[in-house]
């Protein structure tokens, strides 16, 4: 059966597109695109994307506001029902906001937005989304943030690293973040949030390929069940 | 009914905007300034009668990120 992939739109979002692109380029179809005020997501979906930008103006915390919008309620419940969730960047945060992803993300400790890319290594390639990768293999990936700082106290921390549910670190320090984490899964392995863009490293053209392993064994696999 | 919603990092979270805000008051000649922590103030005007369990419901759910931060609701008409 055709893929089914789709990717959120909130007022304020950027990434959005690049995410359909990488699903299209992967998959052969193309996404869904799903409108932040919309109650349901399309039936039978295989693929939730919720991508960076700044979603309402980042105002009051980033991601707080679209973390509670329409759309998001239904997120969160398919993503109980065990349906992919992908946030990468400000998707990240909404992810956070609504509790599908414990921590919060703050202010870069060095409190400047962080535009560059960065080495990072693989720290668990048993998931869905990072299955593409060998363990500890160490990938190349834009970062563009101001909110990437990831804390979570330390019993947390503890869980998620006891659990495998580290999937990236940072190789360098890049933005203050508890133990290097750039990016996490939820208890299932079904949600993934990372602050480094994937999709903006799907082909040699972008400067780097080595977001496309992500999204190629994700929708190969998904195919394939 | 006024009601000010006082939002403000935990003990323990580092708070890089208080530092920043700190080592420039210091830049200005001000000595003697231990710490800076940075919160957010939030005014609300709500309908007589709202309860303080509304009030503390809508920080929880919205105005306040308890993974990181606290809150105070502070209702006195003064406000």
């Amino acid at each position: 059966m055709a893929f089914r992939g789709a990717v959120i739109t909130f007022p304020g979002s950027n990434c959005d597109r690049d995410m359909a692109v990488a699903l299209e380029k992967v998959s052969g179809t193309p996404a869904l695109r799903v409108w932040h005020g919309d109650a349901d997501l399309p039936e039978r979906l295989d693929f939730v994307g919720v991508p960076g930008g700044f979603s309402y103006g980042d105002y009051l915390r980033c991601g707080a506001i679209a973390s509670r919008s329409p759309i998001m309620r239904a997120v969160v419940e398919a993503a109980g029902r065990g349906v992919p969730v992908l946030g990468v960047c400000n998707g990240f945060q909404v992810l956070t906001e609504s509790g599908l992803l414990p921590g919060a993300l703050m202010r870069n400790a060095q409190l400047t937005f962080t535009c560059r890319t960065v080495p990072l290594r693989v720290e668990n390639s048993q998931s869905l989304f990072t299955g593409g990768y060998e363990q500890g293999q160490q990938v190349m990936l834009p970062v563009a943030h101001h909110d990437g700082n990831y804390f979570a106290d330390e019993e947390t921390l503890d869980r998620l690293e006891g659990e495998g549910r580290v999937a990236f670190r940072y190789l360098d320090a890049c933005n203050g973040s508890r133990r290097d984490i750039a990016g996490i899964l939820n208890t299932a392995g079904n949600v993934l949030g990372m602050m480094p863009h994937p999709e903006r490293a799907i082909e040699a053209d972008h400067g780097g390929s080595d977001g496309r392993a992500l999204f190629q064994n994700a929708v190969e696999s998904l195919i394939a069940a | 009914m006024k009601v000010r919603i006082h939002v403000s990092l935990k003990p323990g979270v580092l708070d890089p905007q208080g530092r920043a805000v700190h080592h420039a008051l210091e830049g200005l000649g001000f000595t003697g300034v231990e710490d800076v922590r940075v919160g957010r103030l939030i005014e609300l005007d709500v309908a007589d009668g709202t309860s303080e369990a509304q009030l503390e419901e809508m920080c929880r759910k919205l105005l306040a990120n308890t993974v990181i931060e606290n809150f105070r609701v502070e209702t006195a008409e003064a406000a």
